[in-house]
């Protein structure tokens, strides 16, 4: 008989670990929630925006308490050629009223405030404490972990780990198979330092209301994107870098920020804004073809360590669903703790949860768009198509009449190089593919 | 490096050195990250040169690479996108050491 420290470990305190913990912590069991920064959101950075609705069930009003830097009203999704650009710009007031629905926040703010509320559900924070590895008993299950700190064994029946996107933990306990660099991109962003009366004038927005822009294009060829948007008093912008793709080319991450910054459609939003705060991490951006087995004897997987990080074109987002998986890993844990059976079987729920939610629904839904929206086509090859169809459908060139729709469609496509029948197969696969 | 803008106007770009001083790191005696001089010497792609954020693997005039852990990001870019088997030990850093993101 194994004697526990705890009823459940959880291993990293961003979204997902706080949201496991507050979880299992509420149902009554004893939680640890072990982090290897000083402090929990210190070894943390993303693509900018948040949306925190599943919070509802945990933090309710959590928008009276959360550090946000600004309520997203606008939301624009925008495709760069070399010299123009094409946006979609949504508008609404209502989302800086409560319940809200997106903001930005800064990440070492926003974890900190939420693993402040499992500490306050009775959770037991550990902040300075690297895992680095899994106890595990004769028969393979998980029964605890090590840490770097002098002693620094923890027993618990069930591990709830989430350590991120490299996860050690999942590989250790060989959940994932085999590491495909394609899988993932390298996010790298600037936080340039601006007063506030700017940010309001360029980006056209009041009081506490931000913007979020999501870029396809911008990234000198190298399949990805682009992002920029508004905290309260700096601009944050940046670039998403499909591993590969990168790492078989010349510019560096810095340098094809230094690219996206310089478009004449991005130039006016970001110039003379210092850098106050360069940051990158790497983004596991595959979906549903990348995830590993999220259960084990003893062991759950949740967050990005799971690959939970929806990268579905008009769709950006992970902290929900790092958040949502927390959540009902704590749940399933405690469940399975109380009734004694905390085997692959009795931490079933766990599975089940996320494949009754938008968890798992929208990645299934979504499968086949992260390959899409990644593709050479859609990056290398449509950006210069849309921007030069709407370019030819506002350029008035009399005295000559306008072309027809048709025709500026076809011959756009030709010169962009676009088979007729890819353009179909793509765009069946789009509309398909977003169900 | 310049950033060019329209209008045909140009930003001076801050050197690598100032935009890598704008993160904090507490940096530990460990070197968390190991590479195998041995293994790099015979690579000729060098992925890990181009793609690392934080600039921290540099080839050098005998065909090594010259590799510094402290003012590493801790993003696994890395090990991801080297060929090289065994070329790159990597493991987080102490508990409370290494990269501290604050507006981010």
């Amino acid at each position: 008989m194994t004697d526990f420290d705890f009823d459940v470990i959880v291993v990293g305190a961003g979204p997902a670990g706080s949201c496991a913990a507050i979880a299992a912590a509420r149902a009554g069991r004893s939680v640890v929630l072990l982090e290897r920064g000083p402090f929990p959101g210190s070894k943390n950075m993303y693509g900018g925006v948040v949306y925190p609705r599943i919070l509802d069930e945990l933090v309710p009003e959590w928008w009276t308490t959360a550090p946000i830097q600004r309520w997203v009203t606008r939301r624009s999704t925008m495709i760069l050629s070399e010299r123009s650009s094409v946006t979609i710009d949504y508008r609404s007031d209502d989302w800086g009223r409560p319940p809200h629905n997106g903001a930005t926040a800064y990440r070492p703010d926003f974890d900190n405030w939420l693993a402040g509320e499992a500490v306050a559900a009775g959770a037991r924070l550990v902040c300075s404490t690297t895992v680095t590895g899994l106890l595990r008993d004769a028969s393979g299950r998980t029964i605890g972990v090590r840490t770097d700190r002098p002693d620094g064994e923890l027993r618990a029946p069930v591990v709830i780990a989430c350590d991120g996107v490299n996860s050690f933990l999942a590989k250790e306990a060989g959940l994932y198979g085999s590491t495909d660099p394609a899988n993932f991109t390298l996010g790298v962003k600037e936080t340039l330092a601006f007063d506030r009366e700017t940010i309001e004038e360029r980006f056209n927005v009041r009081d506490d209301h931000g913007v979020d822009i999501e870029i396809l294009g911008g990234t000198s060829g190298v399949n990805g994107g682009g992002f920029v948007y508004t905290n309260r008093d700096t601009v944050s912008i940046g670039c998403v870098l499909k591993l590969p793709k990168l790492a078989a080319q010349s510019k560096r991450p810095e340098e094809i920020i230094a690219g996206l910054k310089a478009h004449p459609s991005i130039a006016p939003l970001v110039e003379g804004g210092r850098v106050i705060e360069y940051s990158a991490h790497v983004i596991p951006e595959a979906g549903l073809s990348m995830m590993p087995k999220m259960v084990a004897d003893g062991l759950l997987v949740a967050g990005d360590a799971a690959a939970l990080c929806l990268a579905a074109g008009i769709w950006l987002e992970g902290v929900n669903f790092a958040m949502a998986s927390g959540m009902y890993a704590g749940r399933s844990a405690a469940a399975a703790v109380a009734k004694g059976d905390v085997s692959t079987r009795g931490l079933a729920t766990y599975t089940e949860m996320l494949e009754s939610t938008f968890v798992l629904k929208d990645h299934r839904r979504l499968r086949h768009i992260p390959e899409l929206v990644l593709s050479d086509r859609v990056q290398q090859k449509y950006p210069t198509f849309v921007t030069a169809v709407m370019e030819r459908l506002f350029r008035v060139d009399n005295p000559s009449p306008k072309p027809g729709l048709r025709r500026i469609v076809r011959e756009e496509r030709k010169r962009a190089g676009i088979r007729a029948r890819d353009l179909l197969r793509d765009g069946w696969k789009g509309m398909r593919g977003f169900g | 490096m310049e950033g060019r803008i329209d209008r045909d106007t140009t930003w001076p770009e801050i050197s690598f050195e100032e935009r890598i001083g704008t993160a904090e790191f507490r940096i530990h005696e460990r070197a968390h990250i190991v590479v195998n001089g041995d293994s790099c010497r015979g690579c000729s792609t060098r992925e890990c040169v181009v793609a690392c954020p934080a600039n921290l693997f540099v080839p050098t005039s005998d065909g090594g690479i010259l590799f510094n852990y402290e003012n590493c990001f801790e993003c696994g870019t890395c090990y991801l996108v080297c060929n090289k088997e065994g070329a790159i030990s990597w493991t987080y850093p102490e508990g409370g050491f290494g990269i501290v993101f604050h507006r981010t």
